[in-house]
């Protein structure tokens, strides 16, 4: 009975958080949901490609309990939130960023994501994830919730890490731990140089070809160490090697050229490891071999110039919408960390450039959960899964029509605020006070 | 003791003089010859328009003493025959560094900078000047390059000191060998420059507008220096004094023709211009200089292709260069250009015949081919009088060759220089090629045939019937001495050697003595019994000389023709006027000669070309504010801390793919600044997206002239550079403005009361121009404080900031903006890429623009402003700005701070026809820029896109086979590395003359 329902109207409730004026140091991570909550009216954006008008999305205990359709609204004792008119999306997934491991890219202590060495295979970004960063609250505000964040350097960078963006510290972030391994395939210069390097071309692809060769040695050796059982001296290398050669941790390969792009799923399938390529540049140029072989590709930087001069000047715009259209897991990306912010409306371009627009959402939340393995429990609005989403006033993937209002992960809601709002209020107030 | 002969030897040929006076001592006795030949019966080509068959010419010592028909040989001359054969002028290379030591750049530590010269001695303070130079002083002769060059044909040459931007003086000498004294043809004939500092250790100039710079004031402090009694300078005093004779200058490409000559024009000089080989793409404009050009032969390898992954990295640039590069001189020759060739640049001096050779299948005449290797060589450096035609008095340069020089197969025989003969090939040996009866003593007759280039060089024993046996011989020849040796396998087996010499040669007869394998000896004789047929060459299939179109720009979506101007009636669309009418629904907009004609609805245009733009959005094009496309030699001068005296307007580089790129994203005018790397910049340039225009074409006309400053990380050098160059605090930053405007403004005073006795200061007279209002700033700033510092730095010295750009903490100090009029040009969204902007918000906009603030967002980025539409929407997101007035931050509001608002910005009668279709609101991340106007020329249509898109691949695909056939036959090919694109921010840093230097090296 719909009557004796206990509701609670929290219309916009939480953005009025945003009127207290915190400083950042006092945007706490937001509280374990006690309530169950179900959220009315709203049309839905699963995650999976469909969209559910008028639903009713009930969730307790951080989990998702019943997406419902047709503006049914069950009867229990719970905490209601009226959202008709608006959209619900999955939280925005973020990944292959540098997020929580920098602060300010031109200051060299604040950078934590890159460290000396070719083979890091044993490097992990979580430890050094921070929680306390200030750019983590300027993503939530428009939707990204989730973060897979990535050691970059070297030929393999180590294990990224999935994370959620509202925690006290690395151990609260954590959604899953060394998700995926990370390498660059060794690429030869397409260019002529500008800089003070004569060497020739051919020495060139001789010592990328040797690079290669190491690599190859380098899996081989890790793959036989992960076979030996015991092994009599511990190689700290090889021991982080060994989930990648169980399918337990992902192996994320980036590869931009097509050849390269070839040649990194070549490798990896000598080894039975099925690649994620990230980047991508090239990839429209090999569509059938990626599907064959069952790929998922992570676009990078839609907003980005084309890689030769004649290039069609919208390649870059269209890349994942051609992918994915001819049938492969694509899933978007951004460099950077505080660019982050700007994810929705990658996935709005793309939308602009050939690719449905539910589609296009996958790419920023359910395809990339499958892509680290975590669609099991995040990526979509389906129940069971952790009831990790937001509320918008109206398109999430539009700049002009991006409006947030609620954000919950894990069930929990959190706050809206961050820096930049604080700022704003800061100096509007300043200029209002001086205008009376 | 190899040392020693080699000595004794020059010593000799040195003292082998002709009847002339030396003040040379000579080691015994000398050896005067009265060096007299006369050359009979041959073919002299006098000059490119005179050519005398049968004729006769006289050489005494080192000079012509007649040439004609008829000519009777007095005594005492030795005769050569010349019967089929020609005589031709030798070459000369205008362009040459021979006989000049290396110069080699010394690399310097990372964190050191070097502001004055280091050059010992009353000379000028930069050591990229360096008029003081004299070939003449350093010239040496150097024997292997100059029998290089004889055998290519030249006779003289001009030297050059290829070093630093005013480079001195070029001397002419020949190619002869003998001591230096004799040699020099001209001791003076060019003062020399280029845009490359070349070995200078200073660091200024880093840019292409620095050079420019820097040659520029050179010339008016040489005017000064006349004037003045402070100073002994000898670079000034002798750049002054090489005014009169020719001057040359080595720009690289048809825009630094322009350039150079622009500069040549300012100061009342004519530069003779050697240049790359690539004027072809913009001939009008080179003609237009008026400037005699010397052009090397340098033409690109065609690209290893074969890899269709490989071979996307060429680009259709990279293609057509290819294709188009050998029809250049015949593209200068039709436009009436008058050049020179050189041999300069070319990898092996022997690829200057098969190079002329192409140019002239590609239709260069050889009239113009022998003119341009001889008699306007000779021309520009003044030497006509001594070298270049073959008349009487003379210098005694020419050359012997089997035929017409341009052809196929020809063969220089000897190369004559200054009376003095070098044999390139051997002419007194007959040519011996043929069949022959072989008679060996004790051995079954043989045929012997011969063939081969230079009159026989290769052999082949031969023998029909039952004891038949085919070899190939070892042969030699050493002018009438002939050696052959051949091995029958069966009697005899082993070798038989055969040495011999021509008894007669009409007909043709060898005797010899033959050497068995056994050891005995007997005789042979070889008789000539009829040619031998060689095995024709198969004529190479000539690869097709159809070409594609020369397109504007050269390179990717170039187009053959430029798109017109048209009348267009845009009709029923969504109209954003950013007028007072606001958004209108449903509206037209007319465009008619260049400008907007009407905005309103139910317009009815007569001819007009009518675009349906049901449910579309029209705007007027979007305007940015902070751009660095379109440049070329870097876009920050950043060695000195204020460099006012450097243009952006020398440096616009209408190729540049990113004006197409930022067309399609619905810009049109672009406000094009130099870096940020020091807190006075260089002056600015606005420019308008006309894709495939000429440079000056792209100018916005009438508009102010605009300066960048800068304040913050980048001048301070936090990030980047050797960190001695001060700055390296905001309190000095606030000192550099402080102490530039106080020295302006005491220049300006003693101007009035001296005038041109003061020394003319082109970095001076830009801030002059700030302080009487003529020129604008646009200041790169991040903080609250320098932003506050700057504010009141202007007040006290009486200048106006115009716009801060960038400008992150804007929203900290708008009320001061607001009160101080300055405008606002920041980024929508940027922050957190250095510790100046910890605390960059997106609602910077917002709240400037609430304040009452011109507020504008702008790109610095070829990237970003490809959707600076987004960037407007995001002002929505941010801050709930209107949206009629957060597109005006991308249109109306830089117009208005770019003082340009009367000319464009909104759509309104009379104002430039720079309009944009819209595929939907253009705020919005869905919509697409599908029709791009600039003064009514539809730029980017996102159909033709497509076409052009599928013509491009047509012209590869066509490109592509051309080099694959062109590697079958034989030419040889490059792997394909591509050009990289070169995108510019206001941190990047370029060392223009290191890279002209690296580039040398790598080819």
């Amino acid at each position: 009975m719909y009557t004796n329902m206990k509701t609670y109207l929290l219309t916009l409730a939480l953005s009025t958080a945003g009127l207290v004026s915190f400083a950042q140091a006092n945007i706490s991570p937001a509280k374990k949901q006690s309530k169950t909550i179900a959220v009315t009216g709203a049309t839905i954006h699963v995650g999976n490609g469909l969209v559910i008008e008028n639903g009713t999305l009930l969730f307790g205990n951080g989990k998702i309990i019943s997406v419902i359709a047709d503006g049914q609204v069950p009867q229990d004792d719970v905490m209601r939130i009226n959202a008709s008119g608006k959209h619900i999306y999955p939280g925005f997934i973020a990944v292959t960023t540098n997020l929580g491991l920098t602060e300010i890219e031109a200051v060299k202590a604040t950078l934590d994501f890159s460290e000396i060495g070719d083979y890091n295979s044993h490097i992990r970004s979580i430890v050094a994830y921070n929680a306390d960063s200030k750019v983590p609250a300027t993503l939530r505000s428009n939707g990204i919730l989730l973060a897979q964040t990535t050691p970059q350097g070297g030929i393999i960078s180590g294990s990224s890490s999935l994370v959620q963006l509202d925690a006290w510290n690395w151990e609260d972030a954590a959604i899953k731990i060394d998700d995926a391994m990370h390498m660059s395939w060794p690429t030869t210069p397409r260019f002529r140089g500008f800089a003070r390097s004569q060497t020739s071309a051919e020495t060139l692809a001789e010592r990328t070809q040797a690079t290669i060769n190491q690599l190859t040695s380098f899996f081989a050796e890790a793959k036989a160490y992960a076979e030996m059982g015991k092994p009599e001296v511990i190689n700290t290398r090889f021991e982080a090697m060994k989930p990648v050669f169980t399918g337990k941790e992902k192996l994320f390969i980036a590869a931009d050229k097509q050849k390269d792009i070839v040649a990194a799923v070549n490798f990896a399938k000598k080894f039975s490891i099925t690649p994620v390529i990230t980047g991508a540049d090239e990839a429209y140029l090999t569509i059938p071999f990626l599907k064959e072989n069952n790929i998922t590709v992570v676009v990078k930087q839609p907003h980005a110039l084309p890689d030769n001069n004649d290039d069609d000047v919208n390649m870059p715009y269209k890349n994942a919408a051609v992918l994915a259209n001819a049938g492969l897991n694509v899933v978007l990306s951004i460099d950077g960390y505080w660019q982050q912010r700007n994810l929705p409306f990658m996935a709005g371009t793309v939308t602009a450039w050939g690719l449905d627009k539910e589609k296009a959402l996958s790419t920023i939340t359910l395809n990339a959960a499958k892509a680290m393995g975590a669609d099991q429990t995040t990526g979509s609005i389906e129940a069971g899964k952790d009831a990790t989403f937001f509320i918008s006033a109206g398109d999430a993937l539009d700049m002009k029509t991006n409006k947030v209002e609620q954000a919950f992960i894990q069930g929990r809601a959190i706050n809206l605020d961050n820096l930049h709002k604080q700022l704003d209020k800061k100096f509007s107030d300043k200029y209002a006070a001086e205008k009376k | 003791m190899k040392k020693t002969l080699l000595a004794i030897a020059l010593v000799f040929s040195a003292t082998t003089l002709f009847a002339q006076q030396t003040t040379y001592p000579v080691n015994g006795s000398f050896d005067t010859r009265p060096g007299m030949f006369a050359f009979t019966n041959a073919t002299i080509v006098v000059n490119s328009s005179q050519t005398l068959p049968n004729a006769t010419l006289l050489v005494k010592g080192q000079f012509i003493q007649a040439v004609g028909s008829g000519l009777s040989v007095p005594k005492g001359y030795v005769i050569i025959d010349l019967k089929g054969k020609f005589i031709y002028p030798s070459l000369i290379d205008a362009f040459s560094s021979y006989g000049l030591p290396e110069t080699t750049v010394q690399p310097r530590g990372s964190r050191q900078s070097v502001f004055i010269s280091t050059k010992k001695g009353a000379y000028g303070w930069n050591e990229a000047i360096r008029p003081e130079t004299y070939v003449k002083n350093i010239f040496s002769a150097d024997s292997k390059k100059a029998d290089e060059l004889r055998k290519a044909g030249f006779g003289s040459v001009n030297v050059i000191s290829r070093d630093g931007i005013a480079r001195g003086i070029s001397a002419a000498v020949t190619l002869n060998e003998s001591t230096d004294n004799n040699l020099f043809l001209k001791d003076q004939t060019a003062a020399n420059y280029s845009f490359n500092k070349g070995t200078s250790a200073n660091d200024y100039p880093t840019s292409l507008m620095g050079s420019i710079a820097l040659l520029r004031q050179t010339y008016y402090d040489s005017q000064w220096y006349g004037r003045q009694k402070d100073e002994y300078n000898i670079s000034l005093e002798e750049f002054a004094k090489q005014q009169t004779i020719p001057q040359f200058f080595e720009a690289d490409g048809w825009a630094n023709i322009l350039r150079a000559d622009k500069i040549g024009k300012e100061f009342g000089k004519q530069y003779i211009i050697k240049s790359n080989g690539e004027e072809y793409q913009r001939i009008n404009e080179v003609k237009a200089t008026g400037a005699s050009l010397i052009i090397p032969l340098t033409f690109p390898k065609a690209y290893d292709v074969e890899d269709p992954a490989e071979a996307r990295n060429i680009t259709l640039a990279q293609m057509k260069a290819w294709e188009m590069a050998p029809a250049n001189a015949a593209a200068l020759e039709k436009a009436g250009i008058r050049f020179a060739l050189t041999a300069f640049g070319l990898e092996h001096s022997r690829d200057f015949w098969t190079n002329i050779r192409l140019a002239i299948e590609n239709g260069l005449t050889e009239k113009q081919a022998l003119q341009s290797v001889t008699e306007i060589p000779a021309a520009i450096l003044g030497i006509s009088d001594k070298v270049g035609s073959l008349e009487k008095g003379k210098i005694a340069n020419f050359l012997i060759s089997s035929d017409n020089l341009f052809k196929n197969g020809n063969i220089i025989f000897e190369n004559w220089v200054q009376g003095k003969r070098f044999i390139v090939n051997k002419i007194d040996v007959a040519d011996l090629r043929g069949i022959y009866n072989l008679n060996i003593d004790g051995i079954n007759p043989l045929t012997l045939k011969i063939t081969g280039a230079s009159g026989g060089s290769v052999a082949a024993i031969e023998r029909t019937g039952i004891d038949s046996v085919k070899t190939t011989a070892a042969f030699t020849r050493n002018g009438d001495w002939v050696s052959i040796s051949f091995n029958l396998k069966k009697s005899p087996e082993g070798n038989i050697r055969l040495s011999g010499y021509l008894t007669t040669s009409s007909p043709l007869l060898i005797k010899g003595e033959a050497a068995m394998p056994d050891g005995l000896s007997g005789k042979f004789s070889a008789t000539y019994k009829e040619a031998a047929k060689e095995t024709p060459k198969k004529e190479e299939p000539k690869t097709s000389l159809a070409m594609g179109p020369l397109i504007y720009p050269f390179g990717a979506f170039g187009n053959a023709a430029i798109p017109k101007q048209e009348n267009v009636l845009i009709k029923n669309a969504t109209v954003w006027t950013n007028e007072k009418e606001g958004i209108l629904e449903n509206a037209d907009v007319w465009l008619e000669n260049g400008k907007i004609k009407a905005v309103g609805k139910n317009l009815a245009a007569g001819n007009a070309r009518i675009i349906d733009a049901t449910g579309k959005h029209v705007t007027a094009g979007i305007i940015d504010e902070h751009s660095h496309i379109a440049g070329s030699g870097g876009i920050n001068e950043g060695a000195q801390s204020v460099s006012a005296e450097v243009r952006i307007a020398d440096i616009i580089n209408s190729e540049d793919v990113n004006i197409y790129r930022q067309l399609a994203g619905g810009v049109t005018t672009s406000h094009i600044l130099h870096g940020s790397a020091n807190p006075i910049g260089g002056q600015s340039q606005l420019i308008k997206l006309r894709w495939g225009k000429a440079p000056e074409e792209l100018k916005f006309a009438g508009a102010d002239g605009f300066i960048k400053f800068a304040l913050g990380e980048n001048v301070k050098q936090s990030n980047f550079g050797s960190g001695a160059r001060f700055p390296v605090t905001r309190m000095g930053v606030e000192q550099t403005f402080a102490d530039e405007f106080t020295r302006a403004k005491e220049y300006e005073k003693t101007t009035a009361v001296k005038g041109n006795n003061v020394r003319r200061d082109l970095e001076l007279d830009a801030i002059v121009e700030i302080l009487k209002n003529k020129r604008f700033i646009t200041c790169h700033s991040y903080v609250q404080s320098e932003i506050n510092m700057l504010i009141h730095v202007a007040d006290s010295l009486g200048f106006k900031i115009n716009t801060f750009t960038h400008i992150l903490e804007g929203y900290k100090v708008a009320d001061k903006m607001k009160a101080h009029g300055i405008a606002g040009s920041t980024f929508s969204d940027w922050w957190a890429y250095k510790n100046e902007v910890a605390e960059a918000i997106p609602y910077n906009g917002k709240i400037m623009h609430n304040v009452g603030i011109t507020t504008a967002f702008n790109s610095d980025d070829a990237e970003m402003a490809r959707h600076l539409n987004q960037e407007a929407g995001k002002a929505v997101l941010y801050g709930n700005v209107p949206e009629e007035d957060a597109w005006k931050f991308v249109t109306l509001n830089p117009a208005k701070m770019l003082h340009i608002a009367d000319k464009v910005g909104s759509l309104k009668a009379g104002k430039d026809a720079d309009v944009v279709i819209w595929s939907a609101d253009p705020l919005s991340i869905y919509a697409k820029a599908e029709k791009t106007f600039v003064d009514g020329v539809p730029y980017w249509d996102i159909d033709k896109d497509a076409q052009l898109i599928k013509s491009q691949q047509t012209e590869k695909a066509r490109l592509i086979q051309k080099m694959l056939d062109s590697k079958t036959s034989g030419s040889s090919t490059q792997r394909p590395l591509g050009n990289a694109p070169r995108l510019y921010n206001c941190e990047t840093l370029e060392d223009y003359s290191a890279e002209l230097n690296e580039s040398e090296h790598v080819h």
